[in-house]
């Protein structure tokens, strides 16, 4: 195990993307072990979003270079991005909502049979296999996913990530549209793909989540990465203080404290 | 976790069922039967009524249908595949002018470049196929052209294919000088119907044997795949209900055209020459279905196919959906969407075969307005400009709803100015009724 938490799965050194005159991401390097959960952290509009897009093949990255298990990668598409085994669940969870849970689960790789047709049946029991783990309650496997409750279509879209053995897992905001049990669901997924070796980039606006998952901590301003912390060196108040001032704890001034005080 | 895995399509079985209820809704549920297919059916039924007795009970007659179905068939097959394009958020304006280029061709190479550049004689067999086959090409190249252009150049199709609209239809002209073209290959003619364009009553009785067989045959394997697997399936009942009524449609229609029967001018000639003494009262030589409707009744299901059972109508659904889930899971969505307007372009010139094939020949302005009807088809069928939202069996039936009422209408002396009335009101009735209903649903 301690082998193979040294392999470093990705290496993004550099990257920048602007949408015209907005730099959403400047110069961001960061990087993600097997086994490890890296969580990425920073206020609304901060760039976690792009700069994770600029993994999945998403979105281009300007400048900057991807390496996977070491080796330089293009990623032009999200085709690409699933070569590699990166998967993703996305803010938007991008589901095509008129249609159900297997073809959503499937789409792009659907199971065909021997002259090419889909195979729906197997889609399904596979679908009903997976959600058996992830979503026990979950029933709806013939409608499509519009009329699934917020929690619902998250655990679809989780399960997608999550069912062609990803190595590399990108969750944003996996949690955002869950109850209080579906979200200790996902903690316990995050911590068991973990134990899989899977290296997990991890964005939530939950602090907690954040502190009670990751092994670093990445935290992002306008665009730049302030710092990334081991988790054990730092405080919930310290990490918070990066994303709202967006310096170092060493380099806040009392002023900045107060600041903060202030401010609740 | 694996055994953990296997036992889970167990647990979401029967228990999680939601409790048999009596209502309508939930009798439909468990038939699985498309609620919404079922009610326009149920509504083209009643149009029918009501114009039948307006005519003093004339109107619902073999013959009258058949007439009516094979009107209706140019129309519903191009409305089959502008469900796919409005689907995946597009619109295609240029098959009226794609079906009028197609069928010029047709008549131009049946009647003079066959026998003057090819060297085909005029009475060559076959020659029906080969003018098919070059038909779908053109049609097939129009939709490429437009298609890359809409896809991968990202001109919007609203545009691309209005000007498709014109520029196809001013081809024309030049096709044939401004000239109209007459007397095309006997054999291509019966692709648009009529006496001897029919399948006559032994071959219509068997493909109603065969559309009973293909039900009985589709439902045991969805019953035997879903019980593989272990998912709910259809209470008994259910099945036999949908056996009886697929045989009883199949059949029914088998028999229905069975009772339409040749003209009887054509039917004495024809006794005349097989030295047959005809009975009192003429011949009666039964014309069965008619080859335009078969067509249509095989592109139907040939579209039905493409559309629910292969990775192509899959993407177009998910891409109509939502275009960024689409491209975020991998799909080549501009090809996809090419594909849409190349299946486009081959539909329009079987219309054009039919188009042709009926007017033994083709006109400068045929086709004109197709367009119109081919989308209001579709959009009385179910289909939703959001995108996403249509079925190809729904704009089958709405393309069947219109030509019920433009035909009931002028049955019952109702010129077409009156029938455009009607058929606009139609049209914004049935899809504000859709709308209301999406509203209430969600
Ligand atoms: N597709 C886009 N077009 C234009 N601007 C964008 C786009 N996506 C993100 N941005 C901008 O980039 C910045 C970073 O956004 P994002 O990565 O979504 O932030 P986060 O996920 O950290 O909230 C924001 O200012 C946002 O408005
Ligand atoms: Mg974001």
């Amino acid at each position: 195990m301690t082998v193979e938490e040294r392999t470093t799965l990705v290496e993004m050194r550099n990257i920048s993307v602007a949408f015209g005159g907005v730099h959403a991401v400047k110069n961001v390097s960061i990087d993600l072990y097997a086994g490890e959960v890296v969580g990425l952290v920073g206020g609304n509009g901060a760039g976690k979003s792009t700069l994770m897009r600029v993994l999945s093949g998403a979105h281009p990255a300007d400048t900057g270079e991807i390496l996977i298990t070491g080796d330089p990668v293009t990623i032009r598409s999200p085709r690409d991005a699933k070569a590699y085994n990166i998967e993703t669940i996305y803010q938007t969870l991008a589901l095509a909502d008129n249609i159900d849970a297997p073809g959503n689960l499937f789409l792009g790789r659907e199971r065909t049979g021997r002259t090419g047709g889909l195979d729906d049946s197997s889609m399904e029991a596979e679908t009903r296999k997976i959600m058996g783990r992830l979503n026990p309650n979950f029933t709806r496997f013939k409608l499509p996913v519009k009329s699934l409750s917020g929690g619902q279509r998250q655990a679809v879209a989780i399960a997608r990530a999550v069912y062609f053995n990803a190595r590399i897992l990108i969750m944003d905001e996996p949690t955002a549209a869950l109850g209080p049990a579906e979200t200790a669901q996902v903690r316990n997924l995050v911590r068991q793909l973990k134990e899989d070796g899977i290296g997990i980039f991890l964005i939530s606006h939950d602090i907690h989540d954040v502190f009670d998952l990751s092994d670093r901590i990445s935290v992002m301003y306008h665009g730049e990465i302030v710092d990334t912390v081991k988790k054990d060196d730092v405080t919930a108040d310290d990490v918070l203080g990066m994303i709202i001032l967006g310096k170092k704890p060493d380099e806040v001034t009392e002023k900045d404290r107060a600041a903060i005080e202030l401010r609740g | 976790m694996s055994n953990e895995a296997d036992t889970a399509p167990v647990s979401g079985q029967a228990q999680t069922e939601p409790p048999a209820r009596t209502s309508v809704r939930a009798l439909f549920a468990q038939t699985e039967i498309d609620l919404r297919l079922f009610g326009m059916l149920l509504a083209l039924a009643a149009i029918l009524l009501v114009f039948h007795i307006w005519s003093g009970g004339k109107l619902v007659r073999p013959v009258n249908m058949i007439t009516m179905g094979v009107q209706a068939s140019g129309i519903a097959i191009i409305a089959t595949g502008m469900v796919l394009v409005i689907v995946s958020r597009n619109i295609d304006l240029s098959v009226g002018s794609l079906v009028g280029l197609i069928a010029m061709s047709y008549a131009l190479l049946m009647t003079d470049w066959f026998p003057r550049v090819f060297g085909i004689p005029p009475d060559a067999p076959f020659q029906w196929v080969l003018a098919l086959a070059i038909g779908i090409g053109i049609g097939a190249f129009f939709g490429a052209i437009q298609g890359f252009i809409i896809a991968y150049i990202g001109v919007p199709s609203f545009i691309v294919t209005l000007g498709g609209l014109f520029s196809i239809r001013g081809l024309v002209w030049f096709q044939s000088q401004g000239a109209g073209v007459t007397g095309i290959d006997p054999t291509f003619q019966l692709i648009g119907g009529g006496a001897l364009g029919s399948a006559g009553e032994t071959i219509t009785w068997g493909l109603g044997l065969l559309g009973c067989i293909a039900v009985v045959a589709l439902l045991y394997n969805s019953r035997r795949q879903r019980r593989r697997y272990g998912f709910p399936t259809r209470p008994m009942w259910a099945e036999v209900v949908l056996v009886a009524a697929g045989c009883v449609a199949s059949l029914g229609v088998a028999w229905f055209a069975n009772q339409s029967f040749w003209p009887k001018g054509l039917a004495d000639q024809y006794a005349a020459d097989h030295g047959i003494t005809p009975p009192p009262g003429g011949l009666q030589i039964a014309t069965g279905i008619p080859f335009p409707i078969l067509l249509l009744l095989g592109v139907t299901l040939v579209m039905t196919w493409l559309a629910t059972r292969r990775r192509f109508g899959r993407y177009v659904y998910a891409y109509g959906g939502n275009p960024d889930a689409a491209e975020l899971a991998g799909i080549n969505t501009r090809f996809t969407i090419l594909k849409t307007y190349v299946v486009m372009g081959i539909l329009c010139a079987l219309a054009a075969a039919i188009a042709t094939a009926r007017l033994n020949g083709a006109t400068l302005d045929i086709g004109t307005g197709y367009e119109l009807y081919v989308i209001a088809a579709a959009v009385i069928g179910g289909t939703s400009f959001a995108g996403g939202i249509g079925t190809i069996p729904g704009a089958v039936v709405g393309a069947f709803v219109m030509q019920a009422i433009q035909y009931g209408l002028a049955f019952n002396n109702v010129n077409s100015a009156g029938q455009n009335v009607v058929l606009g009101l139609v049209l914004i009735v049935a899809v504000g009724f859709d709308t209301l209903n999406r509203r209430h649903g969600s």
